[in-house]
């Protein structure tokens, strides 16, 4: 359930569209929902959203598995979404990818014993001058390296902390 | 330097917020419009500019915004498209990053010339901190005037919202993107009815790219004839590039459509030339759609001229020798690149990216990427080859939406250009995952292209 600030919030989004037209804060809503419930969207949750937009379940399942960015199963803390289309494979986003397998020891797809990671290959973000990148959480890292990868764990373990 | 018409203040401090911005002649071209311009008047001038769809397409913006219907008490709707995810493209992220007001006057006049009262801005959802940025300047814009009730004292109501996506290249499609806005899954529509008819919530809806919106107020500034004056024939104006790949400089540049490729590409004012000392083996020129092309193709047309950054330019020779404008994501390959690989992450793209409605794209975009994993790896046979020519001819033309196209050109125009590096990689299974083709003659007769003189 969202917390009382969070519905708040949710009913300004729903206001931004004429009566009736309350659906099209679908997509606005899970991503509230997957920032508050743990980064990722269970089948009850999914069904608390449908239930706020007055919608049936199967539409809320429906966009939540064609929309690459809600994440249907739990994943870890902080994932990693790094880029692999041309533009970053240009300048060498394979190595960068390699890099991070080998130092967080687990494949593409796999989330860390300790729960900190997960590691995931995205199309292109839209960073393509800045690359190698990946996304983490709301942000871009740019022009990676492995001692940035480095830099960038380091920082990640000291915040969770 | 070339001049400029939207990143003109880009460099001023603080630009971003609405002192800063207006107090550099920012929603000048609004005032102007909405106090002594009547909406016609404004559709008017956007025709006279001649300007063309930034998002790729380059249809007339002016006649787009003819064809919306106006039927009696049916309100009407202006979409922004900034979705912007087609590989290579990344320029209105720098806009609205940068200039965030630029785009809320577009906005404000462009809703103004199509008796508008609200308008969403569709964003990309990875775009995540960007909302922020233009929510704010909606803020600033409304506690100043220029959007909510009777803006300006001239009885005009605007309301724009910021609406994210969510991992979704279909999006792009104006129609698919109509879809996500309503809350549904991206799959776009059969066409007509256009969105001019029935778009959004089945209201005449516009649907323009971010630039495009943006390019408004200059027009607005100078007038469409002025603006008509920038650039060569039908190519009026300024276009944003965003340069990437194995350049000096990438970044996000404002062209005036009246330079050479060469020099865009070699000059220190643009990408700088090669990064690395490296020579120039081919490029994608806009976006990850369109065909790539050749260094020796890329410089000069087939018939020996220089090559124009311009709509004409570039297509000139059509698909077999040259390629489009596209959105201006402009990607270059030096000599150490290997054009199987890079068609692979191509296919492997737009597998992953089509929504799955039409049997052609969904099924032969997989079957491409797999052929290609094939030949990539080492386990290709030659027949590979004309296999994947047989599956891109098969996709092209045959979807509801141009994603089947966008995935089957890059594919045939690798094969095209670049057919004896797809056959060296079948011959010298071993090598290829070892090394590269290199250049052979793709280069020739260019040596190391001189800096053109800017």
């Amino acid at each position: 359930m969202f917390s009382e600030e969070k519905l708040n919030k949710v009913k300004e989004i729903i206001a931004r569209y004429p009566a009736g037209k309350q659906k099209s804060a679908l997509i606005p809503l899970l991503h509230l929902a997957q920032e508050e419930f743990g980064g990722w969207l269970s089948a009850e949750t999914m069904d608390y959203v449908a239930s706020l937009l007055q919608i049936k379940p199967i539409e809320v399942y429906e966009v939540a598995t064609f929309y690459s960015m809600f994440n249907l199963k739990p994943v870890g803390k902080y994932v990693f979404e790094v880029c692999q289309t041309g533009p970053c494979m240009l300048r060498g986003s394979d190595n960068i990818i390699d890099y991070i397998k080998k130092k967080l020891d687990i494949g593409v797809g796999e989330t860390t014993n300790d729960g900190l990671f997960t590691l995931k290959t995205v199309e292109c973000l839209g960073a393509c001058g800045y690359a190698p990148m990946m996304q983490l959480g709301k942000h871009f890292r740019e022009h990676l390296t492995p001692e940035k990868v480095d830099a960038i764990i380091e920082e990640c373990r000291v915040k969770a902390n | 330097m070339g001049r400029k018409l939207l990143f003109d203040k880009a460099h001023i401090e603080g630009i971003r917020y609405y002192d800063v911005y207006r107090a550099n002649g920012g929603y000048g071209s609004a005032e102007k419009a909405l106090k002594s311009m009547k909406p016609e008047e404004v559709l008017e001038e956007v025709k006279k500019s001649g300007l063309r769809g930034r998002g790729g397409a380059g249809f007339p913006t002016g006649m787009k915004w003819s064809f919306i219907a106006k039927p009696e008490g049916v309100p009407r709707y202006l979409v922004c498209n900034a979705d912007e995810s087609e590989p290579g493209t990344f320029k209105d992220r720098y806009l609205m990053e940068f200039i965030p007001h630029l785009l809320i006057e577009g906005l404000l006049i462009s809703s103004y010339t199509l008796g508008c009262n609200s308008c969403y801005i569709y964003i990309r959802g990875e775009y995540a901190w960007i909302p922020e940025i233009l929510e704010q300047a909606i803020a600033e814009a409304k506690k100043n005037g220029w959007l909510g009730k009777n803006i300006q004292g001239t009885g005009f109501d605007l309301e724009i919202y910021v609406q994210r996506g969510a991992g979704a290249y279909i999006c792009g499609e104006e129609t698919a993107l109509i879809e996500s806005l309503e809350g549904k899954r991206g799959n776009p529509r059969i066409k007509p009815p256009f969105p001019a008819v029935k778009g959004l919530w089945d209201c005449p809806t516009v649907v323009n790219n971010v630039e495009t919106l943006a390019a408004v107020v200059p027009i607005l500034r100078i007038g469409g004839d002025e603006y008509a004056k920038y650039g060569i024939g039908k190519s009026t104006g300024t276009k944003l590039i965003s340069a990437c790949g194995n350049i000096n400089k990438p970044g996000v540049y404002e062209i005036e459509m009246n330079i050479s490729v060469e020099e865009f590409i070699y000059s220190d004012e643009y990408c700088g030339g090669i990064a690395n000392g490296k020579r120039l083996k081919a490029c994608i020129p806009g976006g990850s759609s369109v065909p790539i092309l050749p260094a020796n193709l890329l410089l000069k047309t087939a018939k020996g001229e220089q090559r124009m950054m311009t709509y004409e330019g570039l297509a000139d020779g059509g698909f077999a020798t040259g390629t489009m404008l596209g959105s201006g994501g402009f990607i270059v390959l030096d000599e150490d690149q290997c054009i199987v690989k890079n068609t692979l992450t191509f296919a492997r793209f737009y597998h992953h990216e089509s929504c799955g409605q039409c049997s052609p794209c969904r099924e032969g975009t997989g079957w491409m990427k797999r052929v290609l994993q094939n030949i990539e790896n080492g386990k290709g046979k030659m027949s590979d080859i004309d296999l994947l020519w047989d599956i891109q001819r098969k996709i092209e033309g045959n979807t509801i939406c141009p994603l089947g196209d966008a995935a089957a050109w890059p594919v045939a125009a690798a094969i095209r250009h670049f057919r004896d590096e797809f056959e060296w990689h079948v011959l010298h299974p071993e090598e290829a995952t070892k090394r590269n083709f290199g250049l052979a003659h793709y280069a020739d007769p260019l040596e190391i292209a001189a800096p053109a003189a800017v």
